[in-house]
């Protein structure tokens, strides 16, 4: 089992909630949420549908606003920039995938991946020139003049880590990703963002209710009732199979909650 | 036990020696085991007394053993048998989950962090299968799907447990209050 070497203690994070709090009118999604990702991290949020799991990375993202609390952005407070620059930061350091690719579909696949560079003013020949070169990455040779709308899930899909990618972002943050594909196709989803964004060495945040897709990250946290707990494995890793080594732990705590 | 079964299956691909059995059942069957000759040489002579391979004479030449094994037709037919049968489907842990879970209620203690450190646990086993077979050829990812797609399963099984803990505390103190 090898562990990527980036460094995880020693480097501060990228991208930091501390104490996020955030409602949706009386419907409280956040309560106090923190979590720091190190720099090329692949990392996990996981957590039961409603749990605030996407609002977590939503509000990481420079998306939503907290109620309360506080992000952190490179060592840089990003919660009470004006829109503009959180803008203009998102379209910079971030990239995005979503469950449904959301791609505009009127457009080619070429259009589609360049659309950040454009958005960012770069010449169009050299944003063509760019989104072109991602093609093969992601096996969507001779695909490029065709409408998205006309492509399969998986090659949209593709598409989309394409335009997430494209600008070379900082960090990605990939909300169920593979949610819309069968498990074959976003298995092929998830081998490229990872194998991509290591080589570049791009922050991934990734929300997902699939442990299988979980398991692609270097680290998982697990949101619940707006809260995020770390759960780190135990430190004498059993397989689960045969076991049974982990314990329970002496507390004497109440029944579930 | 399925080892004498795959021997009958190389069998059935060509006929062989020993040794060759043993390092294609290695190669293919092990999954990071190797089948001790022993057992090999043992499990030969079993199948060679019930009538489901003949043993060749021995064959001049250097080696530990210089017998060719063939497979029988009584050994075809119960190797084909054993293909078209399905596995028991049955599950391997959820007996021993939910004993965990259970006890954990009835002792007051904390099912939720057991859960949650089985979790980790799980999650730790499929990252290491996750990395086995994005590594691996597709024959050794084989095993670690299935792995994964098992674990997987488990994993929703602690999520739904986890939700229903608290009616799963009460069904068990409602029990424990109306026996003597």
């Amino acid at each position: 089992m090898t562990t990527p070497t980036f460094g995880r203690e020693a480097s501060p994070p990228i991208a930091e909630g501390r104490c996020l709090v955030k409602s949706f009118g009386r419907t409280p999604a956040l309560n106090g949420a923190s979590v720091a990702v190190p720099p090329g991290e692949i990392l996990a949020v996981m957590g039961p549908s409603g749990s605030g799991k996407s609002t977590l990375l939503h509000c990481l993202a420079g998306i939503f606003t907290p109620d309360a609390g506080e992000v952190y952005f490179d060592g840089r407070r990003i919660d009470h920039l004006g829109e503009t620059r959180r803008s203009e930061m998102r379209r910079r350091d971030f990239g995005f995938v979503f469950q449904f690719g959301q791609l505009v579909p009127e457009l080619t696949v070429e259009d589609n991946i360049a659309l950040p560079l454009l958005l960012a003013r770069l010449p169009r020949r050299d944003a063509y020139a760019a989104a072109r070169s991602w093609l093969p990455r992601l096996g969507l040779d001779g695909l490029g003049a065709r409408r998205t709308g006309e492509v399969s899930g998986g090659e949209a899909q593709r598409v989309a880590l394409a335009r997430a990618l494209v600008h070379h972002p900082k960090v990605v943050f990939a909300d169920e990703p593979t949610g819309s594909l069968d498990s074959l196709t976003g298995e092929q989803v998830m081998e490229l963002l990872v194998s991509i964004t290591r080589e570049e060495g791009t922050t991934v945040i990734l929300v997902t209710h699939e442990a299988r897709v979980a398991a692609y990250a270097d680290r998982m946290v697990l949101v619940r009732d707006g809260h995020v707990t770390v759960a780190d494995p135990p430190a004498a890793p059993s397989k689960p199979a045969d076991g049974f080594t982990v314990g329970v732990g002496p507390q004497p705590a109440s029944l579930g909650r | 036990m399925s080892v004498p079964l795959t021997l009958l299956g190389l069998l059935e691909r060509e006929s062989s020696y020993g040794y060759d059995l043993k390092r294609d059942y290695d190669t293919y069957f092990g999954w990071g085991r190797v089948l001790p000759f022993g057992q090999v040489y043992a499990t030969l002579s079993r199948l060679a007394r019930d009538g489901k391979v003949t043993a060749g004479q021995v064959e001049p030449g250097a080696g530990p053993d210089r017998k060719r094994y063939a497979i029988t037709e009584s050994g075809a037919r119960e190797l084909e048998g054993w293909l078209k049968t399905p596995i028991e489907p049955e599950p391997h842990l959820q007996t021993l989950l939910s004993t965990k879970v259970v006890l954990s209620l009835m002792l007051g203690r904390s099912a939720r962090t057991y859960l949650d450190t089985q979790r980790a646990a799980h999650l730790e086993r499929m990252r290491q299968l996750t990395e086995l077979r994005r590594t691996a050829g597709p024959v050794e990812a084989l095993l670690a799907d299935h792995g994964l797609f098992h674990l997987e399963a488990d994993m929703r099984w602690i999520d739904l447990t986890e939700a229903r803990l608290a009616s799963i505390a009460k069904a068990i103190h409602n029990q424990e209050e109306t026996q003597p």
